[in-house]
């Protein structure tokens, strides 16, 4: 004879109920409030917290393009600075040679000027020493020559020869 | 891969082998104690049942592995749990353990201790007052099932007299062939041990996740913690943000107490060999549930929820009154109902498709070693894609009353945008 056995699993009985009520009750109540709340706010927060990093690290990117912009900017700056420092000096440098040759022909110019100057009054000078000297040359050899006149012939022309060689000499 | 699966299905087949032999080994016992019970006739001590056919019935094993019962069958061991007992007639408690009854292999007591007795694992009442009270031994096989114009009964047999015994009080009103009868069970039975067990490792489980999320604050997850984690903000993401809005917070610990109460136990229940609790296929936990989801759902409903429940704005009077009002209180019921109904009748019918799928060896390898080994290949291997498929259920399931639960939260709470 095959008959069924009774089908228990559908027959909610008291028993199972009561515990059930107790057990889930109590998982509910004490996990959800000290595992599954903490759990959801821990989560919650990191998940806070991970965002917060994203946007900050976002924010420190952003930064530092600018940053790194503005840097360039600088540089471009320093670089036209220098290159037009550079152009000045350059400029600079090629008035003062340029001066400084003028200056020194001007005085070249100038100094030969003087010399020229000077040795033609030096030369002047001379010429009227020369002169002077020589006219008192002539005086002497002819005070001389007349002193000797008044001694004899021949010895005046020999005299007068000394007196020649001796202006030779000089 | 393949090798794992062909080896594991090796294993299973033999340890399906090694039960089958067990139990024809049981049925020769079974034999060798009918002739006893011959023996017993002569004496004058039994005689209260014919003499049934012992064959084996997959159909009745399958019921009988997924009921509740008052003994933990692991293996060949029945271990005693604790009875807590009320009789309706006497008004007495009782308080004793289930080994008193002296179970057998099938969980049916030699013993009866106060107009108890235990039949197939359950304790069963004697309706007759004229039972005697204490312990008494009725002897092996002395409570059976018989079936009475077409109503099975549970009979004591005790001094050649057959009592009847009564099955304990359930609440389904007699909807499905139950009703309050001479006791009432509050005993801690297989179900309630595996629901303390279990609800234990899970609050053990997730107070230490907890923990470990405070004490490794703004630390990457770990271990445990990171097993848990996907699945918990699975639900989180999933279920409990999409439909509750900005009221996630207040509705997740009740959401991840369903979700994680419903899933521990499906799985425990799908061990293999560790007695498989049928605590989720049991109506009576699905009830508690959809009683408590219930409640959440209608304590938490706003004004917008019953104005749109109770008197549907921009509607025809009439058509409220008799057509949308009607329906709506019902689905107000319905709701929990079909909740209840879907999580029990899924892991039951898995329950019991297993259990017949590991029948099917004692019901085609009568005897002969070919056939044996034949079908418990084969129905290893059905039962792997079975157990397979239960594992993908026992998840699916949680997963469904947990959405369907935020659901129906979220229509409650709901506010209104017109």
């Amino acid at each position: 004879m095959i008959y069924l056995a009774k089908f228990t699993p559908i027959l909610p009985d008291f028993g199972l109920l009561f515990w059930t009520v107790i057990f889930f009750g109590l998982f509910w109540f004490l996990i959800g409030k000290f595992a599954f709340g903490p759990i959801r706010d821990a989560l919650k927060k990191r998940e806070g917290d991970i965002q917060d990093a994203l946007d900050e690290a976002k924010k420190a990117r952003e930064e530092m393009a600018n940053l790194k912009a503005e840097n360039e900017k600088i540089l471009m700056e320093a670089r036209e600075e220098r290159t037009k420092i550079l152009r000045e000096a350059k400029e600079a440098k090629e008035t003062i040679v340029n001066e400084a040759k003028t200056k020194a022909k001007e005085e070249a110019q100038r100094i030969v000027t003087n010399a020229k100057n000077e040795i033609e009054n030096q030369k002047t000078a001379a010429l009227i020493d020369v002169k002077n000297q020589a006219g008192m040359m002539a005086l002497s050899i002819a005070e001389k020559i007349i002193k000797k006149q008044l001694a004899g012939d021949s010895e005046q022309e020999k005299y007068a020869n000394s007196l020649i060689d001796e202006i030779k000499l000089n | 891969m393949r090798k794992i699966l062909l080896t594991f299905c090796c294993v299973l087949s033999l340890c399906f082998l090694a039960f089958a032999q067990g139990h024809e080994g049981h049925d020769h016992s079974h034999d060798g104690h009918s002739h006893s019970t011959e023996a017993h006739d002569s004496h004058g001590t039994h005689g209260c049942f014919e003499e049934g056919s012992h064959e084996f019935n997959p159909g009745n094993t399958a019921f009988h592995h997924i009921s509740d019962q008052n003994v933990f069958s692991i293996g060949p061991w029945q271990l005693p749990l604790p009875c807590i007992l009320y009789a309706k007639d006497s008004g007495k408690w009782d308080f004793f353990s289930s080994g008193k009854f002296h179970p057998d292999g099938h969980g049916v007591g030699e013993f009866a201790y106060n107009k108890y007795v235990l039949f197939e694992g359950m304790v069963h009442r004697v309706k007759d007052a004229g039972f005697p009270d204490g312990h008494i031994e009725l002897g092996h096989h002395m409570v059976q099932e018989v079936e009475v114009e077409g109503e099975k009964k549970v009979y004591v047999c005790y001094e050649g007299e057959k009592y009847e015994a009564l099955y304990k009080s359930t609440a389904d009103g007699g909807l499905f062939g139950g009703g309050v009868t001479n006791f009432f069970d509050f005993s801690l039975t297989k179900n309630v041990i595996s629901m303390f067990v279990v609800f234990l490792l899970l609050g053990w489980m997730f107070i230490r996740i907890a923990n470990m999320y405070k004490k490794r604050e703004g630390q990457a997850p770990k271990g445990i913690q990171s097993l848990i984690e996907p699945v918990f903000i699975f639900i989180q993401d999933e279920v409990a943000k999409p439909f509750l809005g900005h009221k996630w917070e207040v509705y997740l610990p009740y959401l991840m107490a369903l979700f994680f109460s419903i899933l521990g136990l499906n799985l425990f229940g799908q061990i293999p060999f560790l007695g498989n609790a049928n605590v989720t296929g049991n109506l009576a936990f699905t009830a508690v549930l959809a009683i408590f989801t219930f409640l959440v759902v209608n304590l938490s409903g706003n004004k917008h929820y019953w104005e749109h429940t109770l008197w549907m704005p921009g509607v025809p009077a009439w058509l409220k009154l008799f057509i949308l009002t009607p329906v709506e209180i019902l689905g107000l019921f319905i709701k929990p109902l079909t909740l209840m109904l879907r999580l029990f009748a899924n892991i039951t019918a898995g329950h019991m498709v297993l259990v017949i799928f590991v029948g099917l060896i004692f019901v085609f390898a009568q005897g002969n070693w070919g056939g044996v080994l034949g079908t418990s290949v084969g129905s290893g291997l059905l039962t792997i894609f079975m157990m397979s498929i239960e594992l993908l259920v026992a998840f699916i399931q949680a997963f469904v009353f947990t959405i369907l639960t935020a659901s129906y939260i979220g229509a409650a709470t709901e506010e209104a945008h017109h």
